[in-house]
């Protein structure tokens, strides 16, 4: 293994308008390493990957290859220079077979299209480094796994002596992250240098060689690994000593308040996505859903609130019948919802805070009472949320766009709990957020639980699920795996059934109640 | 995000960046810019015409807004362009591209006339009622044919909207060059004329009639509606952002049908005022594309009911200025020239709502 500097990235800065995403950033990477850029959202991370990657320009600051100056005109050009880079959302043409994506566009391919031969070559390079596809597969038929090998081969097809990885677990099983990174380890030791960009601290500390921390567009660290711990890199990422907000106590459920009967539904492209899932959840109680993204969470999450019709089953809300109720009517039944989309769904991001706070209320009497809206209440309540939630803006007036994440999610809850639900349906609840943010949400959620609302929490992170959950679900291919008692559950276990292997084989040493309903 | 950038001096980068709001400036300088723009190509097409630009312009504005007679024509063309204006700039308030103004505000000239038609001896305060009624009526239901594939099975309704135009324009020579062509009009495709009480009355011995009234309280209902209500609420919900809107629990198919036939009876109701008060019989070609020509209104008001008053005040300045230069030999079309490029312009520079172009001196390393 080399040790030589490959890369080097010295006094970066990035301007957008209002904001310097990156203020002279050093960052060195070496041949056969492999290097976690760890960071919080917003602290810089991809604004700097994607300069090395020819996306942007930066505003001052150089990049070296092996010691040459290169200036990037376009991600093109990275990629002739050996940089690939592994997006979060894969760009991959679902329709083509998994050597049609690889060698697509490629520079090295010839004028004509020979498939035979460019199979043969994709194969020789699944068996180099060890990552099993099949070439001839077309990519929709593949798992999120295997379409991350599809996307990394690309890379190293194209000649990728960098490698970059944006958030590279966020859609994996435990299981396909350990698959992923003894992967990466080949490459390194065949002397690539692979970049992964994360905030997770448990991961970098498995499998990075070295770690370079950025906070607020600075860089602030660079660490063997060997010489840190996952307590020095949360007080370098964050800044701060992260005060846990979360206290949590037993659960003390109530009446059943929401149940499903073996609901199926189908998802947008008419294919079923839901089979069969039957559960309930009590008054006071949250139970979490965890599962790989994409295996029927969103589908369930649009049932229960109205906004997807079941193909069969039923769904009963405070025990009454709102199988076919729609989103309306579970609304006004006390069923607030925090969607995944918080920008496109849950807030409509270019009208302003106060318009925001009444997406839901605007029909109620007090907001409306005739044909008029009251205005000077609606004004009176916006501030009121504003002051309880301490949601920093600068004006009621202001498009709610120009709010962080952690504020429109502290907005998005603040209208959902001031509607005093009885049931919260919480979708990635903090994804994309700061640790204080997410702190702050997680205790929302919590107090909303004591105060007696029964929460359902979809996530694929399973540390919020085993912070917050007091029941865990997991979904595989839309059936439930098995429901366990926080108690009964444990990692390895939960990372297995969210790989479809069978909850109650799993559960068979443990849990007598796994398949209480 | 850097949209593309371009060598223009070695010692500068010109590049766009994207803004996250637009400012109040740009959302003002933009029209402005756009009708500075037009004058400077729409003149050199004018030259090239071999008239001079500056006499032309001149000669419009004058003839339109600085003698009397020429601001009370323009007032009078004003007003079913505010009209179809708030139709449209309703409809688009939604993202609802209706782009078929000039059918629904043919077709409720046709319903308009009709009432008066068969009502020869009615009282005004029977047969006027009646016909507004009627115009509004007919605008709504020719909207709602684009409006509900639009709202059940997703058609797209810029298509539908503007071919069913043609479908109402051709209605309308139909019927005044047959069935109801009126056999005193020696073979001129005109229906009768209308009694006295279904005209509305005009101001004094002007041409300007009491359709101006009605544009002007269209304008303050509909700014209560899109602003002081919860139907507004729900509207501007829908046109921001169909998912918010779904997860909120609008009903977004009943919106889009209403607030179609909402803009169709708007449109239809400058039909009737415009045949009414001006015309007092239907007759072929009676608009001068005034349906059209409220898209261009709509866009250049940003939707905003008041703006729209005042750019309609604007576009029939244009109307009446051209007109008036044709005794020079200026061509009609000169006008529907300037009109199309005010738009193309306005397109053009929403551009800027959305991204700042940044000239900047390059660093010396």
């Amino acid at each position: 293994m080399s040790q030589e500097t490959f890369l080097v990235m010295r006094n970066i800065t990035k301007m957008f308008p209002g904001i310097v995403a990156n203020d002279q950033v050093e960052f060195l990477a070496h041949a056969g390493e492999i290097h976690a850029l760890l960071g919080e959202n917003g602290a810089g991370k991809s604004t700097l990957m994607n300069i090395l990657t020819g996306l942007y320009r930066p505003d001052e600051g150089e990049v070296y290859i092996q010691g040459q100056l290169v200036n990037f005109h376009s991600p093109r050009e990275a990629v002739d220079a050996g940089i690939g880079m592994v997006h979060q959302n894969f760009r991959l043409v679902e329709s083509l077979t998994v050597t049609g994506n690889i060698t697509l566009g490629a520079k090295n391919e010839g004028f004509w299209w020979r498939p035979r031969i460019a199979a043969k070559k994709v194969a020789a390079l699944s068996k180099e480094y060890g990552m099993d596809v099949d070439p001839e597969a077309k990519v929709w038929q593949l798992s999120v796994g295997e379409q991350q090998r599809v996307e990394i081969m690309k890379m190293l097809y194209r000649g990728a002596q960098i490698l970059i990885l944006d958030e590279p677990t966020a859609v994996l099983t435990p299981q396909e992250v350990k698959e992923l990174f003894s992967s990466l380890r080949k490459l390194a030791d065949s002397g690539k240098t692979v970049i992964f960009i994360t905030h997770k601290l448990h991961e970098v500390m498995a499998f990075a060689d070295r770690i370079t921390v950025l906070r607020g567009g600075r860089s602030i660290a660079v660490i063997k690994k060997e010489e840190t711990d996952i307590k020095e890199l949360a007080h370098l990422m964050v800044g701060k000593e992260i005060s846990h907000l979360v206290n949590k106590t037993a659960a003390d459920p109530g009446e059943i308040i929401l149940r499903l009967e073996a609901v199926s539904a189908l998802n947008d492209k008419g294919l079923p996505a839901l089979h069969e899932v039957s559960f309930s959840i009590r008054e006071g109680e949250i139970l979490g859903f965890a599962g790989v993204a994409g295996n029927g969470q969103r589908e369930l999450s649009e049932v229960i609130t109205g906004l997807r019709s079941v193909s069969s089953g039923k769904i009963f809300v405070n025990e009454k019948d709102a199988t076919s109720a729609n989103a309306r009517q579970i609304i006004d039944a006390g069923v607030g919802h925090i969607p995944e989309d918080r920008k496109g769904m849950g807030l409509v991001s270019n009208m302003t805070v106060i318009d925001n706070t009444i997406l839901k209320s605007y029909r109620s009497p007090e907001v409306c009472p005739g044909f008029f809206l009251n205005h000077r209440k609606i004004r009176q309540h916006a501030q009121h949320l504003v002051d309880t939630f301490d949601i920093q803006t600068c004006s009621l007036d202001s498009p709610v766009k120009l709010m962080s994440g952690g504020n429109l999610q502290r907005l998005l809850l603040a209208r959902e709990i001031s509607a005093n639900p009885k049931i919260i349906v919480a979708v990635y609840p903090v994804r994309g957020l700061d640790v204080a943010a997410t702190e702050e949400i997680h205790q929302m959620l919590v107090e909303q639980r004591n105060n007696g609302a029964g929460i359902l929490l979809i996530s694929e992170d399973l540390d919020e699920i085993f912070k917050l959950a007091d029941r865990i679900a997991v979904l595989y291919e839309g059936r439930i795996m098995s429901i366990l008692p926080i108690e009964n559950a444990d990692l390895d276990r939960i990372g297995l059934m969210m790989a479809g292997i069978d909850g109650k084989e799993v559960a068979a040493n443990g849990a007598s109640s796994a398949k209480e309903v | 995000m850097l949209v593309a950038q371009k060598k223009f001096n070695p010692g500068y980068r010109i590049r766009w960046e994207k803004r996250l709001v637009s400012t109040p400036l740009i959302n003002f300088s933009i029209p402005v810019i756009s009708i500075i723009m037009t004058l400077l190509a729409g003149g050199a097409v004018i030259a090239a015409m071999g008239f001079d630009p500056i006499f032309i312009f001149q000669g419009m504005f004058t003839s339109a807004f600085l003698s009397f007679t020429g601001l009370m024509e323009t007032t009078v063309k004003a007003i079913p362009l505010i009209l179809a204006g708030l139709g449209v700039a309703l409809a688009f308030k939604m993202l609802l591209w209706n782009i078929g103004a000039e059918g629904q505000l043919h077709m409720g000239a046709f319903a308009a006339s009709g009432v008066a038609l068969a009502l020869p001896d009615a009282p005004a305060y029977i047969v006027l009622p009646t016909m507004i009624l009627a115009g509004m009526v007919a605008g709504a239901l020719w909207a709602s044919l684009p409006a509900i594939p639009k709202a059940y099975l997703g058609v797209n309704e810029i298509i539908t909207s503007l071919l069913l135009n043609y479908v109402a324009i051709f209605w309308i020579d139909y019927l005044v060059f047959g069935p109801w062509r009126d056999p005193a009009a020696l073979g001129f495709p005109i229906t009768k004329a209308f009694g006295q009480a279904a005209r509305l009355p005009m101001f004094g011995d002007t041409r300007v009639h009491t359709g101006l009234l009605i544009a002007i309280a269209a304008a303050i209902a509909l700014y209560i509606i899109l602003y002081h209500s919860k139907w507004g609420c729900e509207i501007r919900v829908i046109g921001e952002s169909q998912g918010a809107a779904r997860y909120a629990g609008m009903n977004i198919r009943r919106n889009i049908i209403l607030v179609m036939m909402l803009s169709g009876a708007l449109a239809g109701l400058a039909g009737m005022v415009e045949i009414s008060a001006i015309h007092a019989r239907l007759q072929a070609g009676f608009s001068p594309g005034f349906g059209y020509t409220a898209i261009i209104i709509a866009s250049l008001a940003r939707m905003h009911p008041g703006w729209v008053i005042l750019v309609s005040f604007l576009m029939s300045g244009l109307l009446v200025g051209g007109f008036s230069m044709q005794i020079h030999g200026l061509p009609v079309a000169t006008v529907q020239m300037l009109q199309g490029a005010i738009l193309f312009f306005l397109l053009g520079g929403n551009i800027l709502t959305r991204y700042r172009l940044t000239i900047r001196r390059k660093k010396v390393a």
